[in-house]
This record gives C-alpha cells, sequence and structure tokens, in this order.
C-alpha cells in the first residue's frame, strides 16, 4: 500500500466542511508557515521537495517560485490553474470536490511564500458545482480567521477569488488562463515574458496546478526532505492518476510513483485489472495530449526494463519508445479499440479547442482530422497517412503555445506504433466498417535488441 | 555627449549588424535588407502587440547570445524575439526554417479559396508573394474550403472572410486609432472569423487604415471594388490640407482618373502615416490633391512592371484534369476583348493602357 498524502483523508465522513477537515489537522501548515517560516523558507521548503508542476510539463514547482520577479511596489499574483480539461484527467476535479479545504490551505501557505495578497482559482466553466464547494471552503475559512487582513497576526493579508472559465480547453494554457481571467479573449499570450515577470495585469505571476498548490500543504507538514524521499530520483511525492477506460476500478488513485506500470493496471489496490477478461492493447498515460502506447512498450522500455509509474521511467526512449507522465490521465484501451477511430476522436477535440491565433494549428489540426475521419471511414488513401505523419510535424514546434504540439503527439504515436492498423483501414475500407483490427502484435513481447538506432 | 545607446551585434544568415537593445530579429535583419528578412504576415511595426501569429516569420537561432551561446530549440518567430548580443541567426540558410515556413504556407493556403483572378488584392498581396517564394505548386488538401456566413461592414468595407489569414492586424488597427472598436475576432479555431457581433457598419474617421494594413485581400475598399486591377494603375504621391490626418497619400491614377486612394506604403508594405477615411473614400479627383511625383515601387513589383517580358507559357493542365479530354469552347475571349490578342504588346502602349488602345490598333 502506498503512501497517501493528498487523500489520506479525502473519505472521513464530512471533511468537505472546516469542523471536520481541522479537527483532522488541517489547516496545520498554515499554523507553521505563518507563525515559524519566512516566505523565502516556505519557497526553499518547496524547492528541496522536489515537487514538480502536476499539470502536465513537470516543471519544478520550487524552481517556478524561485523565478517570479519582486519588483518593489507591484503586486504579485498566485493563480491556481483548476481548468482542467484535458480529456482523460479527472484528478483536480477529485481533490476539489472532496477535500476543497485541502486547496484553500495549499493557496494561503503558497500566496504567503510568493507574497500575493489577492490569490485566484480559475476553475473551468463546466465545473459548476465546485464552484459553490470551493467558495463555502472558502468562507468557511475566512470566518476562522485563515483569510482576510493580518492572518494570524503575522501582518500578511489574502483573499482567495474563484473565477469560472466559458468552456475553453486552451484556458488552461497559463497565458490564456491570464488573458481570460483580465476578461479577455483566451488566446494565448506569446512568450517571453513569462508569467513570472509579466503575467497578471503585467504584474509578476504563478500559475499552478491544483495537485501541485495541494502538494505543498503535506511538504510543509512532513518538510521537504521527507517529502523528497517518497517516489524515486526526481519523481518525489505521490502523484493523482485518473484512471480511465477499459479497466475494472476507474477512479483516482494516489500512487508513489514507485510502482510499475503493470502493477498499476492489474493490481486490485488500483484499476483492477482490464475489464471483461479482455486484454490490454494500448495505453496513453498521461491524458489525451501525451504519446499513446502499445502494450507491449507500456509494460517494457526499449531496454527491456519493466516501466515505472514516474515521470523519468514513462518518457524513456524519449517519444520513439517512451511517452509522458503528463497530468496522469491514465485512458486504458483493450483489445476491441480502434486506434484509427480513437486518434479521431483525439484530432476532433484539438480542432474544436484550438483557439484559431496561429495557423499551424488553426488550419492543421482540421486537416487532420479530416484525413483521419476519411481513414476511418473507409476512404482513406496509403498516402494519406504519410500525410498526416508531414502535417503533424509542421505543426509540432511551430506554434504559439503548447496546444499544437498536444495535437500532433496523438496522431504521430499512434502512426508510430500502430501503423499496420492505419494501413489496414486503408487496404480493407469494408472490413474496417464492420470489425476491429483486434490485438494484432501489439503485446508481443519485443525484441531485447531494440535499442535506438545511433 | 550624449548616452550612446547600448549596441547588440547579431548575425543573421552570416551578415553581422549592429542593433540598439530590445530590437525584434525581425527588425535587425530588415535592416540589412533583401532576403535575410523574414516574411510577415501578421507583424506590423506601427501596431503594438501585433505579431508572432501567422508562424511565417520563424528563425532558428543557433546561438543565444555571447554569454549564453547555446542554441534555442524551437524556431523562434523572429518579429517578437528580440536580440542578444553576439546573438546567431538563420534565416534563408537554415533547412529548417526554409521547410517549417513551407509547412506553414501550406497550411495558410488550404483553406484559402485563391480567387485571385477576382480579388482586389492580387498583385499587392502579401500571400501572394509569399506563395510565389515559399510555396508548393499543388495542394495535398481535397477537402471542401471553409465558408462563413457574410457580414456587412458598412458602405466602406468589404469582409471576404474565406481570404482571411487571421493576423489580427485589423483588430489591432481599430484598438490603436479608433476609440472604440466595434468588429473583432468571433469563435475560435478553424471557425474564428473577423466580424461585427451586432452587424454594425464600420464608421469611424480612422477605420479604413484596416483595408491598408490587411495582408491579403479580406478587407477591401468598396469604392474601388472591381473597378480596376492594380497593376494597370500609375501611383504617385499626393498630398492634401487635411484638418484630420497628415493627407500624404498614394492616389492611384488610371489616364485622369483617380480609382484608389491608399497610404503611403514603404517597401515592407506597411503605411508610413495613417489616412482618414475622407481622404481615402471622398477625395477622388486630382483636384483634390497636390501632386508630389511617382512612387517608388519595387522593381519586383507587379505594379512596377505593368507590362509582361519573357513570358513562359504554362504548362497545359486542363486534358490532364479533364481525363484527356479537351475544353470545349464556350466563348472566344478574342471575339470580346482585344486585350489578350498575341500581337498587343502592353509595354509599348504609351501612358496607362486603356481599352480604347486596343481597338486602336485595329
Amino acid at each position: 500500500m502506498g503512501r497517501k498524502l493528498l487523500l489520506e483523508k479525502a473519505h472521513v465522513p464530512g471533511i468537505r466542511s472546516y469542523d471536520v477537515y481541522r479537527r483532522e489537522g488541517g489547516y496545520r501548515s498554515v499554523e507553521k508557515a505563518l507563525k515559524t517560516m519566512s516566505p523565502d523558507q516556505v519557497t526553499e521548503e518547496v524547492k528541496k521537495s522536489g515537487l514538480r508542476g502536476r499539470g502536465g510539463a513537470g516543471f519544478p514547482a520550487g524552481m517556478k517560485w524561485s523565478f517570479l520577479a519582486k519588483p518593489e511596489g507591484v503586486p504579485r499574483y498566485l493563480v491556481c490553474n483548476a481548468d482542467e480539461s484535458e480529456p482523460g484527467t479527472f484528478k483536480d476535479r477529485y481533490l476539489m470536490e472532496f477535500i476543497p479545504h485541502l486547496l484553500v490551505e495549499g493557496l494561503i501557505v503558497a500566496s504567503y511564500a510568493l507574497g500575493s495578497n489577492r490569490t485566484f482559482i480559475y476553475i473551468r466553466g463546466e465545473y459548476a458545482w465546485i464552484v459553490d464547494i470551493l467558495e463555502q471552503a472558502i468562507a468557511e475559512a475566512k470566518n476562522n480567521g485563515w483569510l482576510g487582513k493580518n492572518i494570524l497576526g503575522s501582518g500578511f493579508d489574502c483573499e482567495i477569488y474563484v473565477q469560472r472559465g466559458a468552456g475553453a480547453y486552451i484556458c488552461g494554457e497559463e497565458t490564456a488562463l491570464i488573458e481570460s481571467l483580465e476578461g479577455k479573449r483566451g488566446n494565448p499570450r506569446i512568450k517571453p515574458p513569462f508569467p513570472a515577470v509579466k503575467g497578471l495585469w503585467d504584474c509578476p505571476t504563478v500559475v499552478n496546478n491544483v495537485e501541485t498548490i495541494a502538494a505543498v500543504v503535506p511538504i510543509l507538514n512532513i518538510t521537504g526532505e521527507e517529502y523528497a524521499k517518497i517516489g524515486v530520483g526526481k519523481s518525489t511525492g505521490t502523484k493523482l492518476i485518473s484512471a480511465c477506460g477499459n479497466i475494472n476500478k476507474p477512479g483516482v488513485f494516489e500512487i508513489d510513483m514507485t510502482i510499475s506500470v503493470e502493477e498499476f493496471i492489474y493490481s486490485e489496490e488500483y484499476c483492477g485489472g482490464i475489464a471483461n477478461g479482455k486484454r490490454l492493447k494500448a495505453c496513453i498515460p498521461g491524458g489525451s495530449s501525451v504519446p499513446i502506447l502499445p502494450a507491449n512498450l507500456l509494460l517494457k522500455t526499449a531496454k527491456g526494463e519493466a516501466r515505472m509509474m514516474n515521470y523519468e521511467s514513462l518518457s524513456d526512449g524519449g517519444f520513439a519508445t517512451g511517452t509522458m507522465m503528463g497530468s496522469g490521465g491514465f485512458i486504458v484501451l483493450d483489445e476491441d479499440q480502434c486506434v484509427v477511430r480513437h486518434t479521431l476522436t483525439l484530432a476532433r477535440f484539438y480542432r474544436h479547442e484550438s483557439c484559431g491565433q496561429c495557423s499551424p494549428c488553426r488550419e492543421g489540426t482540421g486537416w487532420m482530422e479530416k484525413i483521419l475521419k476519411n481513414i476511418e471511414y473507409g476512404k482513406g488513401k496509403k498516402s494519406d497517412i504519410d500525410l498526416l505523419w508531414d502535417i503533424q510535424r509542421k505543426i509540432e514546434g511551430n506554434t504559439i503555445c503548447p496546444l499544437g504540439d498536444a495535437a500532433a503527439w496523438p496522431v504521430a504515436a499512434a502512426i508510430r506504433h500502430f501503423r499496420d492498423e492505419f494501413e489496414w483501414h486503408v487496404q480493407y475500407p469494408n472490413a474496417a466498417q464492420n470489425r476491429n483490427y483486434g490485438l494484432a502484435h501489439y503485446a508481443d513481447p519485443l525484441p531485447v535488441a531494440a535499442a535506438p538506432k545511433a | 555627449m550624449a548616452d550612446q545607446p547600448k549596441l547588440f551585434k547579431v548575425t543573421i544568415d552570416n551578415i553581422t549588424v549592429e542593433v540598439e537593445a530590445g530590437t525584434s530579429i525581425l527588425n535587425a535583419a530588415r535592416m540589412i535588407g533583401g532576403d535575410v528578412a523574414p516574411p510577415a504576415m501578421c507583424y506590423y511595426s506601427k501596431l503594438k502587440g501585433s505579431g508572432g501569429k501567422c508562424r511565417t516569420c520563424l528563425v532558428e537561432v543557433s546561438a543565444g547570445s555571447t554569454a549564453d551561446p547555446r542554441p534555442m530549440p524551437k524556431l523562434v518567430a523572429s518579429c517578437r524575439t528580440n536580440v542578444m548580443d553576439g546573438m546567431v541567426v538563420k534565416n534563408i540558410t537554415s533547412e529548417r526554417v526554409q521547410d517549417a515556413r513551407k509547412g506553414v504556407v501550406e497550411l495558410l493556403l488550404i483553406n484559402h479559396p485563391l480567387d485571385c483572378p477576382i480579388c482586389d488584392q492580387a498583385g499587392e498581396c502579401h500571400l501572394q508573394d509569399l506563395s510565389y517564394e515559399h510555396g508548393a505548386e499543388g495542394t495535398r488538401y481535397e477537402f471542401p474550403r471553409r465558408q462563413f456566413e457574410k457580414h456587412n461592414l458598412g458602405p466602406y468595407i468589404q469582409l471576404h472572410m474565406t481570404r482571411c489569414i487571421l493576423c489580427y492586424r485589423c483588430v489591432f488597427t481599430a484598438d490603436q486609432l479608433t476609440n472604440k472598436r466595434v468588429h473583432g475576432v468571433l469563435d475560435r479555431g478553424d471557425h474564428a472569423e473577423i466580424a461585427t457581433y451586432i452587424e454594425k457598419a464600420l464608421d469611424n474617421d480612422f477605420i479604413g487604415n484596416v483595408i491598408d494594413v490587411c495582408p491579403v485581400g479580406a478587407l477591401t475598399d468598396k469604392t474601388f471594388r472591381f473597378k480596376n486591377r492594380v497593376w494597370f494603375l500609375k501611383p504617385v504621391d499626393a498630398h492634401r490640407n487635411c484638418p484630420k490626418c497628415s493627407g500624404k497619400v498614394t492616389l492611384w491614377h488610371r489616364g485622369d482618373e483617380v480609382f484608389r486612394v491608399t497610404g503611403r506604403k514603404d517597401q515592407w508594405g506597411e503605411v508610413q502615416d495613417w489616412i482618414c477615411n475622407d481622404c481615402r473614400f471622398e477625395k477622388k479627383k486630382t483636384s483634390d490633391w497636390v501632386i508630389d511625383g511617382p512612387t517608388k515601387v519595387s522593381r519586383h513589383s507587379v505594379i512596377s512592371a505593368n507590362h509582361y517580358v519573357d513570358t513562359v507559357k504554362p504548362h497545359e493542365a486542363l486534358p490532364e484534369v479533364m481525363g484527356g479530354r479537351q475544353p470545349r469552347l464556350l466563348m472566344n475571349i478574342h471575339s470580346v476583348s482585344e486585350v489578350n490578342k498575341p500581337t498587343i504588346d502592353l509595354s509599348k502602349i504609351q501612358g496607362p493602357a486603356h481599352s480604347g488602345d486596343f481597338k486602336k490598333g485595329e
């Protein structure tokens, strides 16, 4: 049983209310930070913990905090990114819904560390009911003196505001989120300047994921050194994984990043194996944007080692044979799933969510969707597969924000690993309408000599 | 002696130039000029905040600066990246850049209607130039091109949304020149469009400038619509005492007639001064203006050419696309007009060409 830090108390009855949360040891980290530590010490503690951003990119949170510019007389802002819109990712929702005070507590500590007197939670519009939960938690915290003026006599003022988005995936990108928060159209900004220098209303801003902020609480409670001991290497602490797809037990799991992917899928403690006694075909381990992997490469790296559930092991082999931890949206596909159709679904999503600001993403996402639709519905040509590859190559890396990459990677990975299935769709368009390609060789053990060519 | 501004040395395509700190790579490249300057479809030096969107100006930075000579991993938008001292940039010498630019041009064109033959912008269109330089011969796009609901922007400005490349220049123009912007980008992704949300006409003294900043034929002058091709017109610089603007414009003549009035554009296609709607749309008589002299037009421009030499007959593609059949002749253009007669040499006609000139030959 792995160690739980975030969801340990999530199922205590009534934990959503302040009284129960406080009785269970809540808001200790605020007391500790505001009474015994300076803001820089808190940042130092987070740095020591090795906490990596949980939103997808995995950038060290302490480093991000220390990059924050601190000019005199200019307010600084902390913005919590709760615009969790990645298909397959629903960990933040779980956290905010069950244990909202954990987020509020983390926000107070992080605001203190960063010197943010006005802190915002930007939450996706579809999470309408969670807004009420958060606002109630904030009101309770304020009534009990954890927010407002001169918190705990430390001289630190802080208010937390919840802002609802209007249903755009792109507003999860930090600069688009800031634009949207300012009341503008949610177009990503061109970087530099980075938000740490010029963010919300041109003031220095830190944007952190919900889970990152929540993880600050256990870091302060058990100290950064202790937190860094959990996990392996640079993947410290615990990570929430939202597992879905063809598994027996979909849901949000907290893992300590020391277990293997195989154990995560098949053990009773986590996903409980593939549903209906089917076999594993493929998996997207980090939310829809990260590359899909076939079963054989998912469970074992190209070197023949067991693949573990952590940042390094999942990305072992680069994009040629690896993938990414991403935001922890673990999507499992069994042998009955069609990878072409699956890729089409993702392409449609990215076409719909592209902001339309820069040309490669605006035009390329739509084109990819149309070609994939043709292939899926039996109208594809063999050259379409190479064309798709070429289009994704021209989008990736050439856009303002990472949405272009996020749209290109799933298509690239699907073609890289499942080219046979695409070709089968093109070659047997009629058969492809009636049956699935099936598991084929995607779970066959790989020859260990599959070392990358020099 | 006054403080010398700090100069940064930057090398672009092996040419070193010294520029002031805070200059963008694009502007540094423009100082060198020629082919080294990357194409820019959305950046407009006179509009604050413009640029970064079209991705045609991508360049490779092979050394960030003297202090930190690491290369930048991704191609960067040269219009929005400032130079550092000792920066080394590759534009036309980088295959990666050429490849990416080709990709961007292809993507810009997949939904473009390619209706240049009936487009008023043809001949002075940045997308045409860009496609000529970096585009492919054919398209790999096999789907219906995007279409939009029509919007009426009032009596002066014609919007063709299908031609738009969403550079946002007109949005910045309205933001920065007029007191209240009534048009903008609605929707997102590939169905984003320039429109007024409440079907309002654009009426502001300076809103006509959106026509000048538009790099394609999406926003054109209704008073000039379908009147003439720009390469049949002779541009001259002119001015008048205008109470609202500088009054410095370019008049586009054919014979004695002023067909249209635009701002004076520099070699990058950017206007030197914004002009007001009165000058642009209402003053269409030569007597309204004081002529300063002929406008300098790049000798590579079709406008300065105004005649055709060394023309190569295009490859006959019709029988190919018609499955080997020859096209059926519906109407012979030569029976209606003389313009296309092989004996007519446009360069030998004195002054601007009129249809009368062709009839004279008979």
